[in-house]
């Protein structure tokens, strides 16, 4: 693990290679495929009755543009009142800080096992490894999170983390590693929920501290909000002693209202429901209701270094809906796994070399064809497109590539005036010996596809001729 | 009217059929149509690739911006001249040409654009009698907004047998560069865009843009599948003295 934690598995995730072997997982192709397809659809019809979505796009583009321009000052107001309300707030500047301080925090409890609700920042930064290695068991309660921790997987989609298994394949993963599972376990999705619920009940009503993340920090309040589907969420931020959380920096909202926005984007956005089954908000302490001591880190690890980029800034007001996955052409046929880090798809491919520098991911912003449905679906309108091209571009300026860049001033060099470009026309004739064949790296595309038969003669030759 | 048609570098070079057919359709429409020879490309397939090349904008620019309308018959280049040209002349520290770009970008349109936009018809007086399904290519959906206008020109072609691609908003898996950089899941997309093709049991694939039928084409080429590719020019063009082919 880097300083950056898990953002990226390895350095440089080779999208392309991955790419190639998750395409020829027929079962993998299915299961991503179905499972978009469902929320994708859902999401559709919901947007469809609700008059005032492209208002409401606006409106939280709009409040998060407002937050990461007067960040400094929502931050310092966040400190303020949730500390004033009991709340103890802790600054972590990259991953290893923010483990470090939350594993002393779990130590100070005594405590040797915590109970986890599901969070993009706390698998950013690798923290259950993190405290493993202290000798503290986090237990995951998200049941797809559950499903990929027995397996020793790793999440493949921001919201459904398992979405690349199929009940068969839960079943086989409850019933090899999950100790307490029912001995008969069949794959029927109750039997499988009833299972999971059991094994978590148990851990709910034994473990004294729990470790969340949140979807948005209140800076007029100092609240934190939470929302999920399944009330394990709310089981671990209501039973336990001790409540830590980690939350991005970018994840704040200036007032309770501005709510209103979100929680109408969110769940149409995320799960395609119109409302969030479970939203719990908490605000420092309440006496002698939930957690007593209650602990906030809030995690920089590179978000300060996406601000500084004027036009990937944008990338920041996401609300990790993961509307843009579930469209995304290129996430459907090659899942999350692909991608090599933590935040998969469009969204990822541009927040991630924006949190690490495009030099260690400089692959993620070519994993797309720039078809631009995430742009369309993103609740706060993030042009994942155009960041993509300015990411491309910072990636081309940060390593040369010898020959690709010597082919791309080729080009541009035979299109600068018309005599060279007439002269690289005729060129064009040779085409029609490596139609079906073409060498290196042509042959990328001639191993699925023909190219076209050259032309008799090009377009200006017949207008020049009539 | 001073109307230039910017041919496109992927259609002056491989395609010289579908800019015959854009000067066709506007000499019949009763344009005056201009083809400055000092063109050649918009840069997007540079820029797509992460190469800004400013020289590329500057020669747009210069070669078009006297004219009043600019019309060219690809969605996904005309994006590019809206949605590229001013930042790559910004990220080269030249305000003057962004100005200059987005003047020129303003004054040019996609070839439906323009015959329904500017021209007011969605009937051009076409003759096409086949059997054909329209891809709306991602550019022109997403990028350009060009709405149904491509498929109102082709709903009063006479003799089309128009039939509805399923699945059609899903991109074709071209992307340019995107196809050799990636070309597992290229194929993949394609292979998906092709069996929706297959299922209208066309006869025709039809699209706004050359690459993106550029790639369908040669996917179904390889599988010697019995479909040919025109672009929408090819089909407004067709008439029943001189048919497409």
């Amino acid at each position: 693990m880097n300083s950056q934690g898990e953002v990226i598995w390895t350095d440089d995730p080779p999208f392309a290679q991955n790419a190639k072997q998750a395409v020829h997982n027929s079962q993998l192709r299915r299961n991503v495929r179905n499972a978009t397809a469902t929320i994708r659809q859902r999401r559709a019809g919901l947007v469809a009755e609700t008059p005032d979505w492209q208002e409401l796009r606006h409106a939280g583009a709009a409040i998060k543009d407002d937050v990461l321009h007067h960040l400094d000052d929502y931050l310092t107001q966040f400190e303020r009142n949730a500390t004033a309300n009991g709340a103890h707030v802790h600054w972590a500047n990259h991953a290893d800080e923010a483990n470090q301080i939350v594993t002393a925090l779990v130590k100070q409890t005594g405590q040797t096992e915590v109970i986890k609700v599901k969070s993009m920042a706390t698998q950013e930064i690798g923290l259950v490894d993190a405290l493993a290695q202290d000798g503290i068991t986090a237990h995951e309660t998200d049941l797809a999170e559950l499903i990929i921790q027995l397996s020793h997987d790793k999440p493949s989609h921001i919201v459904v983390p398992a979405l690349h298994r199929n009940r068969a394949e839960i079943r086989e993963i409850f019933a090899k590693h999950m100790p307490d599972a029912p001995q008969d376990l069949t794959d029927d999705p109750h039997e499988l929920a009833e299972a999971a619920r059991l094994h978590l009940r148990r851990l709910f009503l034994k473990t004294k501290t729990a470790i969340s993340g949140a979807n948005f920090a209140i800076a007029e309040t100092g609240g934190l909000l939470v929302a999920e589907s399944e009330g394990n969420g709310r089981m671990c931020l209501t039973l336990p002693d001790t409540l830590i959380s980690v939350v991005g920096i970018e994840k704040l909202i200036p007032t309770f209202r501005d709510l209103e926005v979100f929680l109408q984007l969110l769940p149409r956005s995320s799960t395609g429901e119109r409302m969030n089954p479970y939203n719990s908000i908490w605000t420092g302490v309440t006496e002698n209701d939930g957690p007593q001591q209650v602990h906030i880190v809030l995690l920089d690890n590179g978000r300060t270094n996406a601000l500084k980029d004027t036009t990937g800034r944008q990338a920041l007001r996401c609300i990790r809906c993961a509307a843009c996955l579930n469209v995304c052409p290129v996430y459907e046929r090659t899942g999350g796994h692909a991608y090599g880090a933590t935040y998969p798809g469009p969204i990822g491919a541009i927040l991630t070399p924006l949190l690490v520098g495009v030099e260690h991911a400089p692959q993620l912003p070519f994993a797309s064809s720039l078809c631009g449905a995430c742009y369309e679906v993103c609740p706060v309108e993030i042009d994942i497109p155009t960041v993509l091209v300015k990411l491309r571009h910072d990636a081309v300026k940060a390593k040369p590539h010898r020959a690709e860049d010597a082919t791309f001033a080729a080009a541009a060099s035979a299109m600068s005036g018309r005599r060279r470009w007439t002269a690289a026309l005729k060129a064009a004739k040779a085409m029609r010996f490596i139609r079906q064949a073409a060498p290196p790296p042509l042959n990328r595309w001639t191993r699925t596809r023909d190219l076209p038969a050259p032309p008799a003669e090009p377009f200006r030759e017949w207008w020049r001729k009539r | 009217m001073r109307v230039a048609l910017f041919a496109t570098c992927l259609i002056d070079a491989l395609f010289p059929d579908a800019g015959k057919a854009t000067v066709q359709i506007l000499e019949r429409l009763g344009q005056r149509v201009e083809f400055p020879l000092e063109q050649t490309c918009c840069g997007q397939m540079h820029a797509n690739s992460g190469y800004f090349e400013p020289t590329l904008v500057k020669r747009y620019v210069d070669t078009f911006e006297g004219y009043d309308a600019i019309v060219a018959p690809s969605a996904s280049c005309v994006g590019a001249i809206h949605h590229q040209h001013a930042m790559i002349a910004s990220a080269a520290d030249d305000e003057a040409l962004a100005t200059r770009a987005r003047q020129t970008a303003d004054k040019t349109y996609e070839l439906s654009q323009f015959l329904t936009d500017v021209l007011d018809t969605d009937d051009v007086g076409a003759y096409f009698p086949h059997r054909v399904t329209y891809h709306p290519t991602c550019h022109s959906l997403r990028m350009l907004h060009v709405g149904d206008r491509p498929q109102r020109l082709l709903k009063n072609v006479k003799g089309i047998d128009l039939v509805e691609l399923p699945r059609n908003d899903e991109c074709c898996g071209f992307g340019g560069t995107f196809s050799i950089k990636n070309p597992d899941v290229s194929a993949a997309m394609l292979a998906d865009k092709m069996e929706a093709v297959i299922e209208t049991n066309a006869e025709v694939l039809c699209a706004g843009d050359r690459s993106c039928l550029m790639h369908v084409g040669g996917g179904l080429d390889r599988i010697r599948a019995g479909i040919r590719t025109l672009h929408l020019a090819e089909i407004l063009a067709s008439t029943d003295r001189e048919a497409a082919r």
